[in-house]
């Protein structure tokens, strides 16, 4: 049988930021939906999976207030659901929010997303939020608007949201259920007074609902985000994605719990963990079977700017962006050229056959390897360099993009590095599940630790394309006897 | 008579949309309340706006100078509790 490459791949632009090759779009993650909502999101990088190699997003923070608590958030910085914890963005007024975003499109023509995502809701803030898309939709009307909100005021907020150029709203629902909800959320402010427990649950629990269904009623794209809490929504979020797909969400994006304690969230306190990622991908797969699942998020911070997993913040702070001066005419004339040719490359990816036979017995078991690169759908980078692995998962009916996962880097180019073994087995660890890691050169000891862990170290297929050469080793494998399932070893021994 | 807003406010800005006064102000280190424009939302609300949406125990204080939202009040656990209910959440 033939060992198809399920993702749409192809060579990637220089500075991918997810330094992959088509980072998973099951064949076409998006090839069910009916065309309208494809040409919404062909060019969105947070909703397709191919576009988010080429193009860029960036957020304004220029909504810091909120009207509820979760337990997984720290007021003092950032929103936790939308943005890493543990940094403060910068806060904008709406004037400079549009300031900025006006100087990111010119600097990075492939930026073709702003999203408000906080810190605090949106939605909580709605004379800075819509004072900001309100601008935005007159002075640049190509740069397409998003807007994140727990969903407590979305119901209110949806005629005017239809207003403006918002084809797309994230919701984050963490439960469907109040008395799960209650374990998340400790109070809501609500019609003037602070609302604690169950009752509070129960009724954000209904705004996000109809808010949900208000949304696509208007035929606004609704993504829904959960963060999966070990022991408190994990098996609930698969009824979640049951209903939210039923009521017309096009995407689900289970995020794993950030909680580390020195953040200071509740369950950062409380010890809460965070899943490991073997736990979060089965959760994945599981609400998959429903309905697409997001694969490539980064949980990007409330001021993030650039590819998805880079960000280049730093270029555009208030005094840099002060000083620039921006003719978004003509700026919007080299942005269409832009996306002109990326669309024509994107497309030709499409037609790119990605095919790499194999005798492999349909039964035989899946496996997960780990890469190093560093961009250019190829395998370039040195293990001890990787920043974060790409995770792809090696089976009889192909080769598929699973998730990305962040390691501290352990080399830090010196003899110096004291800790340097503590990190490399934090590192080992991160790769758990993991049969082989593909990088393109790898030293002794970290050599040595992976083959003690189990984890087959591989620098034979350097600067090879990452599809072909997770082929290729899950060919060795099987060559090798090594996928055999239980059930044949039992036909061996019998 | 007034609210005021102490040291531990972590600038959420939550309460400066919800006071029916114009009262609280962004200040250079945190918020603060204009005693001269608080009204403890007298004839607005039920309640003090600012103390039911601030996510910080201890961070607005009454006129007498005790917390509006004392410490556990937020998070649902007693203080006495909190041993406990770290040591379930762990067991999880
Ligand atoms: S909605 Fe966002 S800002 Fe508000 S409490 Fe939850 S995580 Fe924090
Ligand atoms: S008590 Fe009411 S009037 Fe006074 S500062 Fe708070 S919200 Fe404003
Ligand atoms: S709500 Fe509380 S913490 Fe937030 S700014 Fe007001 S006083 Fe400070």
């Amino acid at each position: 049988m033939e060992l198809t490459v399920l993702d749409s791949a192809g060579a990637q632009p220089q500075q991918s930021g997810c330094s992959s090759s088509g980072c998973g779009s099951t064949d076409d993650q998006l090839a069910h939906l009916p065309d309208e909502i494809r040409d919404k999101v062909y060019n969105h990088p947070c909703y397709s999976e191919q576009a988010h190699h080429y193009f860029a997003r960036m957020h304004v923070a220029v909504a810091p207030a909120c009207n509820i608590q979760c337990h997984y958030c720290n007021r003092k910085y950032d929103c936790s659901n939308e943005s890493r914890p543990g940094v403060v963005s910068e806060l904008l007024t709406p004037d400079q929010a549009v300031k900025k975003t006006l100087a990111v499109a010119a600097n990075i023509p492939q930026m073709t997303v702003l999203g408000i995502a906080g810190p605090g809701d949106p939605l909580a803030n709605p004379e800075r939020t819509f004072a900001t898309f309100r601008m935005l939709s007159e002075q640049a009307p190509d740069i397409k608007l998003c807007v994140s909100t727990n969903g407590l005021a979305l119901p209110e907020s949806v005629d005017e949201l239809a207003k403006h150029n918002i084809d797309h709203v994230t919701i984050t629902i963490n439960a469907v259920d109040p008395d799960v909800g209650a374990k998340i959320y400790p109070w809501i402010f609500w019609e003037n007074k602070r609302i604690k427990g169950r009752e509070a649950a129960a009724i954000l629990i209904e705004q996000q609902q109809k808010g949900l269904q208000m949304l696509t009623e208007r035929g606004i794209l609704v993504k829904v985000n959960s963060v999966m809490i070990p022991g408190v929504n994990d098996e609930h979020l698969k009824e979640v994605s049951r209903i939210v797909k039923s009521k017309g969400a096009f995407l689900h994006n289970v995020m794993p719990l950030i909680s580390e304690a020195e953040h200071g969230t509740f369950f950062g306190l409380m010890g809460q963990r965070g899943p490991e990622p073997e736990e979060l991908q089965n959760l994945q797969d599981a609400c998959a079977g429903d309905m697409n699942m997001m694969r490539h998020c980064r949980q990007c911070r409330a001021d993030a700017v650039g590819l998805l997993g880079e960000d280049r913040g730093e270029e555009f702070t208030l005094d840099k962006i002060e000083a620039m001066e921006i003719d978004y005419e003509a700026a919007m004339v080299r942005r269409a050229e832009v996306h002109r040719s990326i669309e024509a490359e994107l497309n030709q990816h499409a037609q790119a056959k990605p095919a790499a036979p194999a005798d492999i017995d349909p039964d035989a078991r899946p496996v997960l390897m780990a890469i190093a690169s560093q961009g250019g759908g190829v395998i370039n980078q040195h293990f001890g360099h990787a920043h974060e692995f790409l995770i792809y998962e090696a089976s009889p009916a192909g080769v598929r993009f699973i998730s990305h996962r962040k390691t501290d880097n352990y080399c830090e180019g010196g003899d110096t590095c004291g800790d340097g073994e503590s990190v490399l087995s934090r590192t080992i660890a991160t790769l758990s599940g993991c049969e082989a890691v593909l990088c393109s050169k790898i030293g002794y000891e970290p050599w040595d630790m992976l083959e003690a862990a189990g984890i087959k170290p591989n620098g034979e297929h350097a600067m090879e394309r990452i599809e072909d050469a997770v082929a290729a080793v899950y060919r060795e494998m099987w060559e090798a006897g090594a996928l055999m399932t239980a059930a044949d070893e039992c036909l061996v021994v019998a | 008579m007034s609210l005021r807003i102490v040291s531990s406010c972590v600038n959420c800005w939550a309460c400066q949309p919800v006071c029916p006064s114009d009262a609280i102000l962004q200040a250079p280190k945190h918020f603060v309340i204009n005693d001269r424009k608080c009204t403890e939302c007298e004839g607005s609300y039920d309640v003090p706006q600012c103390a039911s949406i601030c996510p910080i125990e201890g961070a607005i204080t009454n006129a007498a100078g005790e917390a509006m939202n004392p410490p556990g009040s937020l998070t649902g656990i007693p203080p006495a509790m909190v041993a406990a209910a770290q040591a379930e959440i762990r067991a999880r």
